[in-house]
């Protein structure tokens, strides 16, 4: 009882990095709680799930294997979530911050009338002293978000209600095999019990998912493009210099706003979060929202025609220039002396 | 023929949080609120669109605006209406204050309740938050079936809508039994203009705090001739509702502590974009494994 528990997200029967992730984070929660780690998975053909979810730690695999839980959706995840977290009083639930945990969750906290904090970047366990009652609590979940487009950070608590829950973004956390992998106890999920008829209200009628085709966030160099680039045909420049890298291509926002590329490619805080060996920032002027996505980067390297733009702040090289000028030499100085 | 609907768009008047321009900063690294513009949250926009289409569709149909914030929030509802809104419903009382999303959600369920409707359609998120927690929410207080990143409303049927929606690598088609609450999508198509008629039309549309401001007013009184001029104004008195369940008290999720974020400088090596400074780079680059 009062133990931690991972909502499993799958995708094609798959399990989603950020779950993963977030069983690495909630082992270490777990740990200095002293107490368990469970994860909760609904799919189908789940047999044999466990063995992976051990290995990040799991001390317990709540299932529920049922055609009626793929693909997701909203209804039959949320009455079957709530019941279990009823029967087995959680002290904190995390979901991927992804579109079926931030579609979910908040319907969950809804039912159960407990607190939610979204895209939460950081979570610890604190004290806390209400400033007005000043009950103290012990051992909350401290949520640590940024807000207000970034230009402030949060932390928020939950006092009073459980579960206490939090959304985390894929690549926000690191994921990591436990040390000593963790017992996998599978324990059906008498989802029976808590299905309601009118769960099945809506129905898919057609389903298109593509390959994942972009993978930056696990790239070991990443050369991304902001506003700077100037146009769609000039960010051409960056997948070059990407290409004679080996590297990945990465944008700002601004970037992707312009249609100078597509959305996957986007890092910050509304994209992904990446910490690569190498970034290289082209034309970026480093707004908090970009920043919040790669300031954990190895190393930054700036371009950038404005000696005061943001960027050159959290950078290690700082150069002055302009991109059409800069990045040639790169590709030209870097192909002469990888021979 | 379909029939006509009750359309609700929930809207929240947002500081413009993407233009943080250097002046948006004040000298010690902190957000200078006041030079940030109050508009219409975009995904809110997109919501509105999207209901003006399935109004279209639907004849008879009307689309209200209601919106939870202070006064001068009445402000998006006579954007919506310049746009093609039938009128809207202010949702203001000090008693909100301090809401996190789940008492924020419980105030506008408790509204929706007194107003009715028959669909119910948000954007995805604020940008002032960026949670996308109150449409789901609703959702649930209202105990409708929700369906999240719409793109556009492929069909109408007797009592269910056919809805695309987008995914993080896709699009899903469900039909979803209506009443419901859809929440939409950047990617949805983008908000029509405002209608040079319609501006003309609506400008004096005001709420009746407005109009009380200015009791002797010739648009005080043209307010007063013109029903469609009135944009309705809903406190907690008008609405019912459990009180523990509102503003700061009703929220289970407090703040404990706010920073402020401040770049921190780091020693950043500066150089200019001459040959040998570009091949020196490539050659330490290259030395330290970090290339190649």
């Amino acid at each position: 009882m009062n133990n931690i528990f991972v909502y499993i997200e799958l995708e094609d029967g798959a399990i989603a990095d950020v779950s993963l992730e977030l069983l690495t984070k909630g082992r270490e929660l777990a740990d200095s709680l002293g107490v368990k780690l469970e994860a909760v998975a609904m799919g189908v053909g789940l047999t044999g799930i466990e063995k992976e979810l051990a290995k990040y730690g799991a001390d317990t695999v709540w299932v529920a294997d049922d055609e009626v839980f793929a693909p997701f959706r909203t209804l039959p995840h949320t009455s079957v979530l709530c019941g279990l977290i009823e029967a087995e009083q959680p002290q904190i639930v995390l979901f991927g911050a992804t579109p079926v945990g931030r579609d979910f969750a908040p319907r969950v906290s809804s039912a159960l009338h407990s607190g939610l904090t979204a895209d939460c970047t950081q979570l610890e366990i604190g004290n806390h002293k209400d400033a007005k009652t000043g009950t103290e609590y012990k051992d909350l979940l401290y949520q640590i978000r940024p807000a207000f487009g970034g230009n402030i950070i949060a932390t928020i608590v939950n006092p009073d209600h459980r579960p206490q829950m939090a959304t985390v973004r894929e690549g926000v956390m690191r994921k990591e095999e436990a040390a000593v992998p963790a017992a996998g106890e599978v324990k059906p999920i008498a989802w029976r019990d808590y299905l309601k008829d009118a769960d099945l209200a809506v129905t898919i009628i057609d389903r298109q998912i593509e390959e994942r085709k972009i993978n930056i966030k696990g790239a070991s160099v990443i050369v991304a493009g902001g506003y700077g680039m100037g146009s769609k045909e000039n960010f051409r420049l960056v997948h070059e210099l990407a290409e004679v890298l080996g590297a990945e291509v990465g944008a700002s926002r601004a970037a992707v706003d312009a249609g100078f590329t597509e959305h996957e490619r986007q890092v910050g805080q509304t994209g992904v979060t990446v910490r690569p060996k190498l970034y290289i920032a082209c034309g970026i002027s480093g707004q908090i929202q970009h920043t919040a996505g790669m300031d954990q980067s190895s190393m930054i390297i700036s371009i950038n025609t404005d000696p005061e733009a943001p960027i050159n702040k959290i950078a290690d090289y700082a150069i002055t220039g302009d991109v059409n000028d800069v990045i040639p030499k790169m590709i030209k100085y870097y192909k002469q002396n990888s021979k | 023929m379909n029939k006509a609907l009750k359309i609700v768009v929930l809207a929240k008047q947002v500081p413009d949080t993407r233009n943080v321009g250097k002046d948006a900063m004040t000298p010690e690294g902190t957000v200078n609120r006041a030079a940030l513009p109050a508009i219409f949250n975009p995904e809110d926009l997109n919501a509105l669109e999207l209901a003006l289409r399935l109004k279209e569709e639907c004849e008879g149909s009307t689309v209200h605006i209601l919106t939870m914030g202070p006064f001068r929030a009445a402000d998006i509802i006579r954007e919506a209406m310049f746009r093609g809104a039938d009128g809207g419903y202010l949702l203001t009382d000090r008693k909100f204050a301090g809401a996190d999303t789940l008492a924020t959600s419980y105030a506008i369920s408790c509204a929706l309740k007194k107003i009715g409707y028959d669909v119910i359609i948000a954007g995805r998120q604020a940008i002032d938050g960026d949670t996308a927690q109150v449409g789901p929410q609703v959702a649930e207080k209202l105990g409708l079936p929700q369906v999240t990143y719409a793109e556009c409303v492929e069909q109408v049927k007797d009592s269910s809508l056919v809805i695309r929606r987008r995914l993080e690598r896709g699009v899903e088609v469900v039909e979803c039994p209506i009443p419901a609450v859809v929440t939409v999508n950047a990617s949805a198509p983008a908000v029509r203009p405002m209608n040079a008629r319609r501006i003309m039309k609506y400008k004096y549309a005001m709420t009746p705090s407005e109009t009380a401001a200015d009791p002797e007013s010739a648009r005080a009184a043209m307010v007063a001739s013109r029903d469609y001029l009135k944009i309705a104004e809903l406190t907690v008195a008008d609405i019912d509702t459990d009180e523990n369940q509102l503003g700061f008290a009703g929220s289970p999720t407090k703040v404990k502590k706010i920073e402020n974020v401040v770049f921190q400088a780091k020693e950043a090596k500066c150089m200019t974009s001459a040959d040998e400074n570009i091949n020196e780079l490539m050659v330490e680059l290259i030395a330290s494994h970090t290339l190649g």
